[in-house]
């Protein structure tokens, strides 16, 4: 699997990067020989071979259903916009989001 | 082939819907799914958010166990299989409502799998609508959009919220029936308590998928599986009122037959509905098609239980509408569709049942579906703030079924209960108000004989006509105040009146 | 006196106990050392008056007989770590600014036994990079040099200003974080000691995340012993991070002795690479006959998979990063390049806030996991994970530890490695596993190249093996015998 041009240009777009059409030709280049070089992970027989997301072998560990304190409650709206670009009132203030 | 009454009519010849929903329910919970910050409603501008919520770097979500508890709860009410093993995977796009870039959810292995329920259409017609997952996820964040002319004001005291995505199978071929299956969803989750179902505040919302298609192809998809036979369908997002389901199923129905008729495509797109035109319109251009990148969130471990737990949780489920509403049948002998109807809503079925219990179960439903309800309606109050306790009109029809007052008497005490006897028990009312029902057969002879004798000519009539039987016994029921015995005074005059 | 900066934090805490110096001296002599030391970029933000009251408080406890277990230490801290009210970038330009109102658990862990913060330590933008390139603060400069050569190499990475701050005596000791082999490595340039836990041993909370199931905070110290001290302080179970283990920790210090006799010891053949450093292969064998010399029984294993770790790495770290670093779109803190329209103010923000190399991975990790090359890729890294996870496990049923090379090189020049990523890339080739499967990993010290550059070894041990690895690494340390020092060309 190799990437073409246009290929490169969406998936910068998906990670919401912008590129020039000057960066294309290297960043393919780049992005083909990586993909290229992981390729040989194809020769493993995976049949049957369940996928490893963690190396934790435990259950989800669950909390309970109350209100925190702290840095993992609420009530904290000043901590929360403190290093936000633009705030007015305690909201996020971004361009206009256009449906 | 049995007949089918929902088909559509077009220019070109017969259509048939086909909807599913996707309805989003609010867990009812005191904190968020993967956070300790309140899940309430109604705080200031990102009071509600927690660091974590926030996306702020290295912050790192733990699942909230009540909810995990909800969702169960909730899959049992859907007669759906519970998976012991499920895990959550990210869901990634950008918007600035969703902080993190990705939405936690649970894509390929949710924590409830396939069930169904039934749903009552009307006194005839009850329908079974099949259930394809039940899964837990993360609610976004708002934007506002009118407080700045270039400028969106986001708060994300809702990001985090731990919602249930009920999905149901695309087995539901009406908007009535979309509609029901909502309605039903909610009496559900309002029975067990997992979601308070309020869809004012957004507790509830639905994602409607709406497709059409020829006429005969639905069997055929229903035959095959395969979904070829079905058209493209559309999904409008965020639908929070049952009455707006209705809406948004018509009208797609009949937008997407007139694209197909003039010779167009309908696309798979998401679409907004808009409640003051009843309209649905496209939200998202094609070109900005998503790519979620569904992968296991790397920071949760797989959730898995014991059928033990699942068992415990079973037995703690207090008693589901269905149940109840083949109970109400089996036990006080309602109609089927009278107990949908009663049952429908938890409280009322828990006010009937206080009424009910004990005495003749149809005379119980009529008394609280037609007199109560009717009453409740005009005044637009719920049961829960009814004038009249349960055991107040328990009381009264005790007095019909012992006789001692008639059905229209009851009829007068309940008007006197809703206002200068308010809280009065109506034995009481009877006792004080002297309304006891006649049943001494001197007195009611007595008031007999005098109506026939003041009316001959009404007497003559009544030779010829059996029916005018009914004036006399107007005229002694006022004669006596309306306290006879209506059976007994029919009884006297048709002696008297020689009439069969 | 002599320089208090020569001394291990077990050295320190016992001078301390008997009144030979205090921790304020201790701490103002680190002060002076480090600010000094501007050639070798390590510190990115220095945080003098903050350690200075942290130095004092240390005195007054240690004055009452209430000393913790790292009172008064002076500690660099990477800058991966978020510190409640110091600011905390990760080496990226897109985090301009950012003053977390919160301090992850594992800096905490060690305020809470009475370290004394220095400052923050630069690194790789987001921990992604093996030599410290990728900085948006420039790259940090490792004391050692190859022979008389002025020529600047490379601390290693990510942990760079880490390794180099160690290394130059810029603090006790300095906290790191290893996704792929960025405290191993690091410490092997460097001459240091990097200790690479379990994964879920040390909270991942409040640490800036580069790849979730595979990132792992942990120590690079002077010596073993340090980093058994500094790892029981930095180690612990915590609620708030749900991969985190609920396993008492350990006092590592208390495990260290008792050798190495008895022990059976693996050599995997397939490390030793086509084309390798002939010098690195010496030293290999050096360690392996040190250890049969003091009684392990050391016998060759074969791990086939390990060649797939690389390729495994470069896609589930990717993966798991082009999600994890989503949340920097210029809405809630950190660097915003206006744009009119919000999707452009995302693509601008983005392009401008992350380096090349940050930009590279988050395209391939985007690729990796977009619509229809999700199993090609993803699905199967993580199947073939499986199975190298498997094969180690299956090795550790017969051998106690593993020893390997720390990396495949000496420390390199700037622009040597950087041209060809892949190349930079096979620096974590003896590292990663461990990353993959989780398991704890050590590099100690063990030698010189001809050039006069460290060169280091590593031991691997079973999922919780800790004990049992820092007993190895004390007795492989103690037969090797190493203490050079790099000229002091930066004071
Ligand atoms: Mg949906
Ligand atoms: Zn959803």
């Amino acid at each position: 699997m190799s990437l073409s041009d246009s290929d490169v240009k969406k998936v910068a777009k998906l990670a919401r990067i912008a590129i020039s059409d000057d960066d294309v030709p290297h960043l393919k280049n780049e992005l083909n020989g990586i993909l290229s070089w992981i390729e040989q992970l194809q020769e493993v027989d995976v049949d049957g071979v369940e996928a490893m997301t963690s190396s934790v072998d435990v259950s989800l560990p669950m909390r309970d259903d109350v209100c925190a304190e702290g840095y993992t409650g609420g009530g904290q709206p000043e901590n929360v916009t403190r290093n936000a670009p633009k705030t007015e009132d305690h909201f996020f203030v971004v361009p206009k989001v256009v449906e | 082939m049995t007949e089918n009454r929902n088909l559509l009519r077009g220019e070109t010849g017969d259509w048939e819907v086909v909807i599913g929903l996707e309805v989003h329910a609010q867990v009812a919970s005191n904190s968020k799914l993967f956070s300790g910050a309140p899940a309430t409603y109604g705080a200031g501008p990102n009071e509600n958010v927690s660091l974590v919520d926030a996306a702020m770097p290295g912050m790192l979500p733990v699942i909230n166990k009540f909810c995990v508890e909800q969702a169960i709860k909730t899959g049992l009410g859907l007669n759906a299989k519970i998976h012991t093993w499920s895990r959550f995977d990210r869901k990634n796009y950008f918007y600035p409502d969703l902080p993190q870039g990705y939405q936690i959810s649970q894509y390929k292995d949710p924590i409830v799998g396939e069930g169904e329920i039934e749903v009552e259409l009307d006194a005839e017609r009850t329908i079974t609508v099949g259930i394809e997952r039940l899964h837990l996820e993360q609610d976004a964040g708002k934007s506002v959009h009118d407080l700045a002319p270039r400028e969106s004001h986001v708060d994300l005291n809702r990001s985090g919220v731990a919602l249930m995505e009920i999905v149901s199978k695309p087995e539901m071929r009406s908007a009535e029936e979309a509609s029901a299956y909502f309605s039903k969803l909610r009496t559900i989750v309002r029975y067990l308590g997992t979601c308070d179902g309020n869809m004012d505040q957004g507790s509830m919302r639905a994602d409607v998928n709406v497709s059409v298609c020829r006429a005969g192809n639905y069997a055929k998809f229903v035959e095959t599986g395969d979904f070829s036979f079905l058209g493209t369908r559309t999904e409008t997002k965020n639908v929070n009122s049952i009455r707006f389901v209705r809406q948004v199923v018509d009208y797609e129905a009949r937008r997407q037959i007139q694209v197909l008729e003039a010779g167009g495509e309908i696309d798979q797109e998401t679409r907004l509905f808009d409640v003051k035109t009843g309209e649905t319109k496209t939200m998202r251009s094609k070109e900005d098609a998503h790519d979620y990148r569904y992968f296991p969130d790397p920071d949760l471990l797989p959730l898995t239980f014991t059928d033990e737990y699942v068992e415990e949780i079973r037995a703690s489920l207090p008693e589901l509408p269905d149940a109840k509403k083949h109970r109400f049948v089996s036990e006080y002998g309602l109609s089927s569709y009278d107990a949908a109807v009663l049952v429908a809503d938890k409280d009322k079925s828990i006010y009937f049942e206080d009424v009910a219990k004990g005495r003749d179960g149809k005379l119980a439903s009529s008394w609280v579906t037609t007199e109560l309800f009717g009453l409740l309606n005009k005044e637009g109050k719920e049961i829960t703030e009814s004038p009249i306790s349960a055991s107040q009109l328990g009381s009264l029809i005790d007095l019909i079924q012992d006789k001692t007052i008639s059905g229209k008497i009851a009829k007068q005490i309940f008007e006197f209960m809703l206002d200068e006897d308010a809280g009065k028990d109506p034995k009481d009312i009877v006792e004080a108000r002297g309304l006891k029902q006649v049943t001494d057969t001197g007195a009611l002879e007595a008031a007999a004989d005098k109506v026939i004798a003041e009316n001959p000519d009404q007497v003559a009539k009544v030779k010829d006509k059996p029916k005018a039987l009914g004036w006399f016994v107007g005229q002694v029921m006022k004669e006596t105040g309306g306290k006879a015995n209506p059976q007994a005074v029919n009884a006297i005059l048709k002696q008297k009146l020689g009439v069969e | 006196m002599t320089d208090l900066t020569k001394k291990t934090i077990a050295e320190l805490r016992d001078g301390y106990a008997a009144k030979d110096f205090s921790a304020a001296e201790v701490t103002d002599a680190y002060l002076s050392r480090a600010e000094a030391a501007t050639d070798l970029n390590a510190y990115v933000r220095m945080t003098p008056d903050l350690a200075k009251s942290q130095a004092k408080a240390s005195d007054e406890r240690i004055a009452k007989g209430e000393a913790r277990p790292l009172e008064g230490i002076p500690l660099g801290i990477k800058d991966l770590f978020c510190t409640k009210d110091i600011e905390t970038n990760a080496a990226s330009h897109i985090l301009d600014g950012f003053v977390p109102p919160y301090e992850s658990t594992v800096s905490q862990n060690l305020l809470d036994d009475g370290g004394v913060f220095l400052g923050k330590l630069n690194l790789d933008e987001f921990a992604m990079g093996s030599s410290n390139e990728t900085s948006y603060y420039g790259p940090v400069v490792n004391p050692w040099r190859r022979g008389n050569e002025e020529t600047k190499l490379t601390p290693g990475g990510s942990s760079g200003g880490s390794s180099s701050a160690v290394s130059a005596r810029l603090c006790a000791a300095a906290t790191a974080t290893d996704t792929g082999g960025s405290i191993r490595q690091p410490a092997s340039l460097t001459a240091t000691v990097g200790i690479k836990p379990t994964y879920g041993r040390c909270s991942r909370w409040g640490i800036v995340a580069f790849a979730s199931s595979l990132d792992q905070a942990g120590p690079i110290t002077r010596d073993v012993r340090d980093g058994a001290i500094m790892l029981s302080s930095m180690a612990s179970h915590d609620p708030k991070d749900s991969t985190s283990i609920n396993r008492p920790v350990p006092d590592y210090e208390k495990a260290l002795e008792g050798g190495v006799k008895g022990m059976k010891i693996g050599i995997p053949k397939e490390y030793r690479l086509d084309g390798m450093n002939e010098e690195i292969d010496a030293v290999w064998e050096k360690g392996a006959q040190l250890l049969r010399d003091q009684g392990a029984e050391v016998v060759e294993v074969s791990l086939p998979l390990t060649k797939y770790a690389l390729p495994v790495y470069y896609i589930v770290a990717p993966a798991e990063a082009s999600s994890n670093l989503a949340r920097y779109d210029g809405v809630k803190y950190g660097l915003r390049v206006h744009d009119d329209n919000i999707h452009e103010m995302y693509m601008k923000t983005r392009a401008e806030g992350f380096g090349k190399e940050v930009q590279r991975r988050l395209m391939i990790g985007t690729y990796v996991l977009s619509a229809g090359y999700y199993d090609a890729y993803y699905l199967r890294a993580q199947r073939v994970r499986k199975k190298i996870a498997d094969e180690l496990a299956e090795v550790f049923k017969s051998v106690d530890l593993l020893l390997t090379p720390s990396s495949p090189g000496a420390a390199f020049g700037f622009g040597e490695k950087s041209a060809d990523p892949i190349e930079m890339y096979l620096n974590d080739v003896f590292t990663v596993t461990a990353n993959l499967a989780g398991i704890p990993g050590i590099s100690v010290p063990a030698g010189l190249d001809a050039q006069g550059l460290p060169l280091g070894l590593q031991l691997l041990a079973p999922a919780f093996g800790e004990e049992t690895m820092l007993r190895g690494a004390r007795a492989l340390e103690e037969a090797l015998g190493f203490d050079a020092q790099p000229t002091e060309w930066w004071t």
